[in-house]
């Protein structure tokens, strides 16, 4: 019974999705690319937060990884293929995710969050203070990557709904592969570490080696958004990898709802519409904010994923 | 013959100036219970956490089968065939009692880093919760979440998952911890049970239990061997209750 509701809602969101971008209106369509982008982002950050319990406060590092890998990778003069920047972008983040993985996850709680934290910092000034992505002013990709494979052209990302489609397209995936993973015996494992990592060793479990590949594999998503959204923007400077950026998709998931897929892809939306409405009422828009998140920690704890069964509650069993 | 399957010879751990365990030597044998007793700080879970590689040893060498296992870390050693329950209940409180089991079952598979396949599709690892849950008695309580077990049956659950493994050496720290006395009696009918396939290292203060289910009783005082032998040798001994059992007719 609820399994149809949450799927009907699902299906209602996926056509408002794919029907949107036919209103014609360039500035929401890009809007919405770019909340599915975060949402992606929020999604790889779950993975860690919500799920294998490692509150990373430095996951805007393999976000900018991404972003940066996918212009770096492209050829100055000429559209790079997509078919090799998005992959590229994947496995640079995923890659450096894996290196930074094996120092920080010897520590745990507080220390966990700092070194994370500081990990991120040092890869920002890598970007910051070297030419290796034009320094503070940051680096255009001067061309949207080409989907052509040999002569065929299955899509054009230079078309705005196109973009928008294929953007769709791969959060669907991403929502999909975590939705799978959780269920597969890789997921239950990191699932009981998140509740009891000392048992799980006790059991015969590696923790550290499933900690270490769930770290990975969210950094490697995390590219995957990231260089979505050099693609969209045409534009990476090292804000990107800031520590704001990883705060902000830590919101993401918790006004979504810790350890909730489709509460990180809510939260995303959510935090978007928010910025998108109280940065045009005022300039002290982060002040709005701010207080919306309070205000949903304090009377909304599990984040908006929380909310159906509220809803429900509220008016009785009989009528969900 | 006996079938030494754990043997720990000289295990010393030091916490800074304290010798929490001083040469503690003991050894394990399939078919028997070996209970360890004694007073409050004498350093019995320090020793389960010695043998089970939760704690690194300062000094002595574990060996499981024969093999020298002191440098591995825990997870190694269970994988070898090395179970431990714990004497403050340390269960997925928030899995059902058949999750906490298939995922302990899971340990074993060859596939368990399969990132994509399903691990309720796994009919071998399924098989093995099912009757580790129903060899602790706990079959027709597979699908209660943990939390919501009583206290007995989550010290059951706690001993089903390590069986669930398929593990042949137990350490258990105080089973019967906190329990009434039918659910005392059920805990010993099922160590009784499980005795013949395992060497079991049993941590108890309920000294009925402990000479009930006894094969072997090594008493530890203030982390060291005091008396090590036969029970109706160690309740004979002037030593032990001197240090530990305390009243005079004790041996009655």
């Amino acid at each position: 019974m609820r399994l149809r509701a949450s799927r009907v809602a699902l299906l209602v969101a996926a056509v408002a999705v794919i029907a949107f971008p036919f209103t014609d209106s360039a500035f929401y369509t890009e809007l919405l690319a770019k909340a599915m982008i975060l949402a992606i982002f929020a999604l790889s950050l779950d993975l860690l937060v919500g799920y294998t319990g490692l509150v990373s406060f430095g996951h805007a590092a393999y976000f900018g990884i991404g972003a940066y890998a996918t212009v770096l990778l492209a050829p100055k003069y000429d559209p790079a293929s997509l078919w090799l920047v998005l992959p590229g972008a994947v496995v640079a983040a995923g890659l450096a995710a894996l290196v930074i993985g094996l120092f920080v996850l010897r520590t745990r709680g507080i220390y966990f969050i700092m070194v994370t934290l500081a990990f991120a910092q040092m890869v920002f000034y890598v970007f910051h203070d070297t030419g290796l992505g034009g320094g503070s002013d940051g680096i255009y990709l001067n061309f949207k990557p080409s989907a052509a494979i040999g002569s065929l052209q299955p899509f054009d990302l230079g078309e705005a709904r196109q973009q928008c489609w294929f953007v769709a397209a791969l959060l669907f995936l991403t929502w999909w592969f975590l939705a799978r993973l959780l269920e597969s015996p890789f997921g239950r494992a990191i699932v009981g570490i998140r509740s009891n990592e000392q048992r799980m060793r006790a059991l015969g479990f590696a923790t550290v080696r499933y900690k270490l590949a769930a770290f990975a594999i969210a950094g490697a998503l995390a590219g995957l958004a990231g260089s979505l959204y050099a693609i969209l923007f045409g534009f990476v400077t090292p804000e990107l990898l800031s520590w704001h950026q990883s705060g902000n998709v830590l919101l993401m998931v918790i006004l979504g709802g810790i350890g909730s897929l489709a509460g990180s892809v809510g939260g995303a939306f959510a935090f978007v519409a928010m910025q998108e409405v109280f940065s045009g009422w005022t300039k002290h828009w982060q002040l709005l904010m701010g207080g919306v998140i309070v205000a949903a920690v304090l009377f909304l704890p599990g984040g908006l994923a929380a909310l159906p069964g509220r809803v429900r509650r509220a008016f009785g069993a009989g009528g969900g | 013959m006996a079938e030494v399957l754990l043997a720990a010879d000289g295990l010393t751990r030091r916490f800074g100036g304290l010798a929490a365990n001083r040469d503690v030597s003991l050894s394990l044998v399939r078919g028997e219970v070996h209970a360890l007793l004694g007073p409050n700080g004498a350093g019995k879970s320090t020793c389960i956490n010695l043998l089970s590689g939760d704690l690194p040893v300062t000094s002595g060498r574990i060996l499981l089968r024969g093999a020298d296992v002191t440098p591995l870390p825990n997870h190694r050693r269970s994988l070898l065939g090395l179970g431990r329950s714990y004497q403050r209940t340390n269960i997925f409180a928030r899995f059902t009692a058949f999750e906490n089991c298939r995922l302990a079952a899971q340990s074993r598979d060859p596939q368990a880093w399969r990132i994509l396949g399903r691990a309720h599709g796994n009919a071998s690892v399924r098989d093995r919760a099912a009757s580790a849950l129903e060899q602790a008695g706990l079959g027709v309580r597979s699908n209660v979440v943990g939390a919501a077990l009583s206290h007995g049956e989550q010290r059951q659950l706690e001993i089903a998952m390590v069986l669930a493994t398929g593990a042949d050496v137990l350490l258990l720290d105080e089973p019967l911890a906190g329990m009434g006395a039918e659910e005392s009696a059920r805990m010993i009918e099922l160590l009784k049970s499980l005795r013949p396939a395992h060497a079991i290292l049993l941590v108890e203060h309920d000294m009925d239990a402990v000479f009930e289910v006894a094969d072997r009783v090594t008493v530890m005082v203030e982390g060291r061997v005091l008396e090590s032998g036969l029970p109706h040798q160690i309740r004979a001994s002037a030593a032990v209750r001197e240090a530990y059992l305390g009243e005079p007719e004790a041996s009655a």
